[in-house]
């Protein structure tokens, strides 16, 4: 089934905070006068197999610059052997919406079109529940200002607090609400993934941490419905709602590339892994039910053979509770997670989940589910995106994600080759320290070594000719000859600054990326210190960089509780002589530019060693934003600042 | 001179000779043809070459075993790396939109390096290899070879020696070839036990309980460990490497005899305590195959391929008899200046057939026949029939394959007819 997700713009121009500059039809509808729009037009470049849609929208505003600009999903299918009738009705703006608008701008906000397909269909029921009821044509009740579960087309989609958001919401919504529930799911996103790197993700911390942030800003979570006791806030219904729309704004916003997709599913499956985790046992059934998600059972006779096995490769416990316990049997491709870290028996390439973990199965179905959503979502993306009102909005929504990626640089040219011994000591991180006295002491990095440290050198200002240079000159201290060098090494180096191949322009390792991805082997000094040394070579090299004994344990205890950006901002309050660095830690190049900051104004230092070469005015600039962008950018940007 | 000296300088006088009269091409096809169960699977794989003086030439791809053979003996490739099967031809792969033209499916791949065993091996270290090390291959395709077949479900793999220093795994089930990036690397991961670089001593940390796989690993090791690390290598002989081996144990004096201690009081006990397994762990961080994972994620990463050539050593790269795992010596693999002079040796009690430059470019059939004829005269010509075996044995899962298809499609078109 193909989710298509139709974006329809009503009128321009929301109160408050956004003045688009066009006439409303302008570049969305051609033809239809003002404030008409052609909607068949959207419908059919949507859908592939041309399904023919009935449909009409007419459109009560008159004055363009007063309406108000709403939203709205419809769900197409390409699968054939349904007939489709398109309804319209319209109907009043919830009221809940209406207040929060300036009276005068109530009566154009009052109108706005459901459009529902009636559909007949074959098969497939059993993955859609909203179909399988013959529910799915309905309107909203004039009015209806009660909005409880029941009275709802969506009741069947929220009557789980967990969901594999497999529909997309129907329902109509404002630009603002489109913009605060994707900024607050984003919010939350960024919670899980800073928490996920600072704490294990069952602690008590990361459960508590991610609690408070859930209540912060209202998203469902471990209760139950329950209507009769009195709600503070929003009711249960409107953070189910809440949850699953933003969701799909940011399928929208992350579908985009690779890496966007891979971080946005990475969080969400991690959102998931807790949500789920917190169910209690029945309202885990209740979900598996719902979703119609059914898994395999290993026979007794099989366990009783496997008995041991089984008992070795989990922490299933006892042979009697391997007995009592339901083992699920799935292909080893959907419990990776669980075969990556050996826990869990693998047989004829298959793996024998305990009932306890069968978490990792759903989570694997999320995953996949998700991960094809996206790819599809991708694919309608371009009509989405021809709106000149979203494409904005979705493209900062994607770019926050990363805070700053540090491949800006505002710095190119200001560093000399020799100052790299100097700042090495003072203001690198422990990873491109230990790195850069390595290539110092052996002539040699290896792949994951020259990767890592040689984006860092380009973050922190090195140019294309500065890096050949520099990694040429070590280079050919060691075993390697000139020759060799421009055959063997100088290629990967143009790579990485974009010149060479398909000619991305690498952006520095984050410390996410040095602390999960690629570990280090034999032979490499890349890497996470605090992740991926011994604790004792690395109270030894923190011993010889001379932090004292205290400031010693102090990390280390850090790295015991596996916070490594932790120990690693300890290290430079210790190594700076600080109290409070006053920032988060999470990628090597911020430490650096905090650490240059710090030490008398970051520019003044560089002068210091280097004083002709650049005056003040080379410094922090702003990339121009575009005009439109600017002020809507602003409030994003500060959520972001600190994330 | 010996038949084994091989000098690199003669290599671009040996490769024509070899390409044109010894390399098993149309085994070679058919094994990347996998039976022609998928459309394209041969022409969308992606081949690259490294020419003279290092220029690699990348996404090379052929339509037919003659095209291959005809570029092959054209350019002379040093070396052959093998990469993926991709969404479009890779020799056109500027011709479609960026993005478009993708990695599909590859062969689960494995690499060991003799160099990664620096830490652990005495004998010889980088590139140089000895009988005493190979000892640690030998482990390696044991424990891999045993956990890929009965942990992960696969049959069909294709060990090869690397031609220096190493060996290649090609796993080449139809479900190996489709794994995912992540699953890859969840394969890689599961099969690795020695994990840290140079900043780590204790590369090997085991915890309780001891996973099944584990289990059968170390007995893979525990066979070989007394005759290889304690008599070949020597591991407790001196004193710098006895020093090696007890920094692996505990680092403080007083904890080291404690645990000694512990050790030996739980010893005379009779029970041993949970938790202590170091010396599980020190076998394995002497023995234990260490992989490079790296080349195992990727689905678009190139290895070398069987029947390279070493450019160094001039080593064929040859696929390895696990039924006589043992006995394989890397050293015993013929260079191709030993199979090009065994060509040039005058044939006994068989009429002598000249190749004749006028039949160069005519049928292909007695072409085809005449290397078959050439590599059969060559001590290539065992290693040439391991891959035969092998590509019988994948050729049985295909005819399986094709059988459950045209089976599905029989009944359907019978239920078809009912109707």
């Amino acid at each position: 089934m193909l989710i298509l997700l139709v974006i329809i713009i009503i009128g321009t121009g929301g109160p408050g905070r956004y003045r688009w500059p066009w006439p409303v039809p302008v570049g969305l509808a051609g033809t239809g006068g003002p404030g008409r729009y052609r909607w068949a037009q959207y419908g059919q470049s949507l859908c592939p197999n041309n399904l023919q849609k009935k449909s009409h929208i007419s459109s009560s505003s008159s004055s363009p610059t007063r309406a108000t600009s709403y939203l709205a999903w419809t769900r197409g299918s390409t699968d054939d052997g349904y007939t489709e009738t398109a309804s319209i009705a319209a109907v009043p703006a919830r009221r809940d919406e209406a207040k929060r608008r300036p009276a005068s701008s109530f009566f154009f906000s009052s109108f706005f079109f459901v459009f529902f397909f009636k559909q007949k269909k074959k098969g497939e029921r059993k993955e859609n529940p909203l179909r399988s009821d013959r529910s799915v044509t309905r309107t909203m009740q004039f009015g209806s200002r009660q909005r409880k579960l029941i009275a709802n087309p969506q009741t069947e989609l929220y009557r789980h607090c967990l969901q594999f958001y497999a529909q997309p919401p129907l329902e109509n919504i404002s630009l603002t609400e489109f913009e605060t529930f994707a900024v607050e799911r984003l919010k939350l996103l960024k919670t899980v993934e800073n928490l996920g790197v600072s704490y294990v993700k069952s602690s008590d911390q990361y459960t508590n941490k991610l609690d408070s942030e859930f209540s912060n800003l209202h998203f469902p979570y471990k209760t139950e419905v329950d209507d009769k006791k009195p709600h503070i806030g929003p009711s249960e219904y409107e953070k189910r709602r809440k949850d699953h729309i933003s969701h799909f704004i940011l399928r929208l916003a992350y579908c985009q590339t690779e890496d966007l997709r891979r971080w946005f599913i990475q969080q969400e499956v991690d959102l998931f892994r807790y949500r789920f985790n917190c169910l209690n046992s029945k309202s885990k059934t209740q979900f598996l039910h719902h979703n119609n998600l059914h898994y395999d059972t290993v026979s007794l006779e099989e366990k009783k053979v496997l008995s041991e096995k089984l008992i070795n490769s989990s922490y299933a416990g006892s042979a009697c509770k391997v007995e009592e316990q339901d083992f699920y049997k799935v292909p080893f491709q959907d419990a990776l997670d669980l075969v990556r870290t050996r826990k869990v028996y693998l047989k004829a390439g298959y793996v024998y989940i305990p009932h306890q973990d069968i978490v990792i199965i759903v989570l694997n179905d999320f995953r996949t589910r998700l991960s094809k959503a996206l790819a599809l979502t991708a694919r309608s993306l371009p009509t989405v995106l021809s709106d000149e009102r979203l494409q904005p909005l979705l493209s900062h929504l994607s770019h926050a994600y990363v805070g700053q990626d540090y491949s800006i640089q505002k710095s190119v040219g200001k560093i000399s080759l020799e100052q790299i011994d100097l700042l090495a000591g003072k203001s690198f991180p422990l990873c491109m320290r230990q790195l850069h006295q390595s290539l110092r002491e052996t002539h040699h990095l290896r792949h994951g070594g020259r990767m890592q440290y040689g984006l860092f050198l380009k973050g922190i200002g090195l140019t294309l000719e500065q890096a050949l240079q520099f990694w040429r000159s070590e280079f050919t201290k060691g075993k390697v000859d000139m020759d060799k060098f421009d055959k063997a090494y100088a290629y990967s180096i143009r790579h990485m600054f974009g010149k060479e191949g398909k000619r991305t322009d690498y952006t520095p390792y984050s410390c996410m990326k040095v602390i999960l991805s690629n570990p280090p082997s034999q032979g490499d000094h890349h890497g996470c210190p605090f992740r991926h040394s011994d604790a004792e070579l690395l109270k030894q090299k923190l011993q010889s960089y001379k932090v004292s004994p205290s400031g010693i344990a102090q990390i280390l205890d850090l790295v015991k509780g596996m916070h490594y950006q932790l120990a690693c901002q300890k290290y430079f309050e210790l190594t700076h002589n600080i109290e409070d660095s006053g920032f988060s830690l999470n990628h090597p190049n911020q430490y650096f530019l905090e650490s240059q900051k710090l030490l008398g104004g970051g520019r003044e230092v560089k002068r210091e060693v280097d004083p002709p070469q650049r005056g003040p005015d080379a410094a922090v600039k702003q990339p121009p934003n575009p005009q439109a962008l600017a002020e809507m950018t602003e409030d994003l940007d500060a959520y972001f600042q600190d994330g | 001179m010996t038949s084994a000296d091989y000098d690199p300088a003669c290599l671009p006088d040996l490769l024509p000779l070899y390409y044109r009269r010894l390399f098993p091409f149309s085994q070679y096809y058919r094994w990347l043809n996998y039976g022609g169960v998928q459309k394209n699977y041969f022409q969308h794989r992606e081949f690259s070459f490294t020419l003279k003086d290092d220029i690699y030439v990348r996404y090379q791809s052929f339509s037919t075993q003659g095209e291959l053979e005809k570029e092959m003996q054209k350019m002379n490739p040093y070396k052959i790396d093998i990469g993926a099967v991709y969404s479009h031809r890779p020799n056109q792969h500027n011709t479609v939109k960026s993005g478009t033209f993708q990695a599909l499916e590859k062969e689960l791949v494995f690499d060991i390096d003799m160099t990664d065993y620096d830490d652990v091996r005495s004998c010889c270290s980088a590139a140089d290899i000895c009988h005493k090390c190979w000892t640690l291959m030998t482990i390696a395709i044991h424990i891999l070879d045993r956990a890929l077949r009965e942990d992960f479900g696969f049959h069909h793999l294709l060990w090869v020696y690397s031609g220096r220093r190493g060996v290649h795994c090609w796993v080449c089930d139809e479900a190996a070839r489709k794994l995912s990036v992540a699953a890859r690397s969840a394969v890689a991961e599961y099969l690795s036990l020695v994990k840290g670089g140079d900043e780590t001593v204790r590369k090997v940390v085991l915890s309780d309980p001891i996973h099944p796989f584990i289990g059968e690993s170390l007995a893979v090791v525990k066979r070989y460990f007394p005759q290889y690390a304690l008599h070949s290598q020597d591991v407790l002989g001196n004193k710098v490497s006895v020093d090696k081996v007890l920094a692996l144990s505990e680092k403080n004096p007083e904890k080291r005899w404690s645990r000694l201690e512990t050790h030996a009081f739980n010893k005379q006990k009779g029970n041993v305590k949970k938790g202590q397994y170091f010396e599980k762990e020190i076998m394995l961080q002497y023995c234990y195959p260490r992989l490079d994972v790296n080349v195992s994620k990727g689905v678009n990463h190139l290895l070398k391929s069987p029947f390279s050539v070493h450019p160094k050593t001039g080593r064929i790269s040859v696929p390895i008899d696990l039924k006589q795992l043992d006995k394989f010596d890397p050293f015993d693999v013929p260079t191709i200046s030993l199979i090009c002079e065994e060509l040039d040796r005058p044939r006994v009690g068989e009429e002598d057939e000249q190749v004749d430059s006028k039949e160069k470019g005519s049928d292909m059939d007695t072409m085809e026949r005449r290397r078959i004829r050439d590599y059969k005269r060559t001590s290539l010509a065992k290693y040439v029939k391991i891959l035969d075996q092998f590509l019988d044995g994948v050729a049985q899962s295909h005819k399986g394959e094709l059988l459950k298809r045209s089976g599905e499609l029989k009944t359907r078109m019978g239920s078809a007819l009912v109707e």
